[in-house]
């Protein structure tokens, strides 16, 4: 990592031109405290529409409607009560209702695969790094193995064996994310394990289970909280192709890959809406998670900042 | 050389994994021959297609027959077609790989470019323009770019054709280069719209990684000292400072087009691209496990080879790597 100081003696003249350093340093951290709160603010609403979806959404994401069916977004019902907000589906069923639903898929199979796969991975990585040897060395190849092929083929080999549903879904994502972590955790340890407390806490007498878990895991537990954060968002990203190839949950429950993959059969007729409502609430929800990711790294860990 | 055979002893390791991987996920949900059959299927059918495919054997014997299979290219014949799995996966590949290289050019055509004028204006508008694309890159799903594409350049300005191509690899694996470069124009069209929907994601991530290894060399010494000789900026820029930031580039390019290849998967199918990727998607929706996995496998070898080629390329590039 630079250090900004090399950093700025080598744009000196540039940044100096600019006469106003500190303008741009008020305007950067405007920058970082805005995205992040609006990323927050987010990330809480798709929270709430996850947990009360069913007690806000204003009709049953399942019911279908054929006389109400492929209406545009803000259309009424004939009795011009009830607008459609996102319009409806081929099947006349309320787009954002099932939207409000399709959250709960989402959210829980990138927060929970991410909490299975970050587990496995820390704890396979604070042992790893903690005895080294054999256990290392076996832990380390199994790594190599999994990083040296795209992990979504075998998700798919994974979900068409064993069907499709949540818990499936969570264990083939899940699975898939531990190298990251186990490598992160595995280095941090290493570099932990020397240093007097950990010899202190042995000398008096302390486990290895409590050296690793009440010594060690808090001092590495930044820079793995950091990857959570981008990695929910790139499993939400794959959770929706398999989801859009058909192999996420099933039909009847309304998920947002899903959605786009019904629009799909609708898209050369021109209704849009079907298309670019599920695509937005899988983008934002993706973009909150890496700008509150961004956001986390300069915030738990400076030195990473420096070089941008 | 000693670094060219221990990385192939490492990527035939890799490759064995990759099979034992799959065996033991076809497993996974009990009797495979379940999978084979229809559900209609009467008891003494489900037994005699168990004993043709050999699900009657002990596991071990299963994945030595599976390995040897591999390795005469038998993965078994796929279930819609009826013929081997392996040909129906190759036949589909250049169309695959056609378009997985030409989303490699565009993600790092536009990504180094975009990736050096950030660090350039580090903390200026461009930077922040450049790298709020960047983020949107990397938060929107492919395949939801692709059908946003569809109705607006496709459906709405009618630009580019929303499905369809026109061969260029396949001449050119014939060695018909006339054939091929007389297609060219007619192919592009087609290419366009899914390659850059394959792309985008990969070019925001060569952008940030471009810019913060740009940001990095940009304050050694020697950038500096270049600076004071005198030298032109475009010259600094160009000989010394881009030649050291392309190192972790290159690194990047081998799992990038294993990202890219998955990627295609989804894009194939919604652009409708005769490729391995829609063959992936048509097989798992009529549950041809052969063909899934034999494309699995086929993803995967290729991948692993193409890492080998990046680091022997690494390798020659960077003489500190050999030293180790």
């Amino acid at each position: 990592m630079s250090d900004p100081a090399a950093h700025e003696a080598a744009n000196g003249p540039r940044d100096a031109a600019s006469a106003s350093g500190s303008w741009v340093r008020a305007r950067r951290s405007l920058w970082r405290a805005k995205w992040p709160l609006g990323a927050l603010v987010l990330l809480l609403a798709i929270t709430f529409a996850a947990i009360f979806g069913p007690s806000v959404a204003p009709r049953d994401p399942n019911r279908q409607n054929i006389i109400m069916r492929l209406k545009q977004p803000m259309q009424t019902d004939r009795r011009g009560q009830n607008t459609f907000f996102m319009g409806t589906d081929g099947l006349g069923r309320d787009v954002f209702s099932r939207l409000l639903y399709g959250a709960r898929v989402s959210l829980t199979v990138g927060v929970v695969a991410v909490l299975v796969g970050g587990s496995i991975g820390t704890f396979l990585g604070l042992v790893a790094g903690y005895f080294g040897g054999w256990l290392d060395a076996l832990v380390m190849s199994l790594a190599d193995i999994q990083l040296a092929f795209p992990f979504i083929l075998l998700a798919i080999m994974f979900l068409l064996v064993l069907g499709p549903g949540v818990v499936n879904l969570i264990l083939a994502l899940g699975i898939g994310q531990w190298v990251t972590y186990a490598r992160i955790a595995r280095g941090q340890t290493i570099a932990q394990r020397e240093k007097e407390y950990v010899e202190a806490a042995r000398a008096l007498g302390q486990g290895h289970a409590g050296i690793l878990v009440t010594g060690i895991l808090p001092n590495i537990l930044a820079p793995l909280i950091i990857i959570a954060s981008f990695n929910v968002a790139s499993v939400i990203l794959a959770e929706a192709a398999l989801s859009f190839l058909g192999l996420g949950v099933p039909p009847t429950v309304p998920s947002w890959g899903g959605m786009l993959a019904e629009s799909r059969d609708q898209l050369l007729a021109g209704h849009w809406w079907l298309a670019v409502f599920p695509g937005a609430a899988i983008m934002l929800t993706v973009l909150a998670f890496n700008i509150l990711g961004d956001w986390l790294r300069d915030f738990l860990d400076p030195r990473l900042t420096a070089a941008g | 050389m000693a670094l060219l055979s221990r990385r192939l002893l490492q990527s035939l390791f890799v490759i064995a994994g990759v099979t034992v991987i799959t065996f033991i996920t076809l497993h996974l949900g009990g009797d495979p021959t379940y999978l084979y059959v229809s559900e209609r299927a009467s008891e003494a059918e489900i037994s005699a297609t168990r004993a043709k495919l050999g699900f009657d054997q002990p596991l071990g014997v299963q994945y030595l027959r599976f390995a040897e299979g591999l390795v005469h290219g038998d993965l078994g014949d796929s279930l819609i077609y009826r013929t081997p799995a392996i040909g129906v996966v190759l036949e589909r590949f250049p169309a695959t790989l056609e378009l997985t290289f030409c989303a490699m050019l565009i993600a790092l055509a536009l990504g180094i470019p975009l990736g050096v004028l950030a660090a350039l204006n580090h903390g200026r508008p461009l930077d922040g323009g450049i790298m709020l694309l960047a983020l949107l890159g990397q938060s929107i799903p492919s395949f939801w770019l692709g059908l946003l594409l569809i109705l607006s350049a496709g459906l709405k300005f009618r630009w580019l054709p929303i499905s369809g191509r026109v061969p260029l690899l396949e001449p050119l694996f014939a060695g018909d280069f006339a054939v091929a470069w007389s297609n060219l124009p007619h192919a592009l069209p087609y290419l366009a719209m899914p390659s850059l929907t394959i792309a985008f994601f990969s070019m925001a991530r060569t952008a940030r990684l471009v810019r913060s290894s740009m940001l990095e060399v940009l304050s050694q010494d020697y950038i500096r000292t270049a600076r004071s000789k005198g030298l032109s900026n475009y010259r600094v820029i160009v000989h010394h400072a881009l030649r050291n930031a392309w190192l972790p580039v290159i690194t990047m390019l081998g799992l990038e087009f294993g990202f890219l290849l998955s990627g295609v998967v989804v894009v194939e199918t919604v652009f409708s691209w005769p490729g391995v990727g829609r063959l992936v998607f048509n097989a798992i929706n009529h549950r041809d496990i052969p063909l899934v996995q034999a494309s699995v496998i086929m993803f995967s070898l290729v991948f692993v080879s193409l890492n080998l080629a990046v680091d022997l390329l690494y390798a020659r590039l960077d003489p500190r790597i050999r030293l180790r």
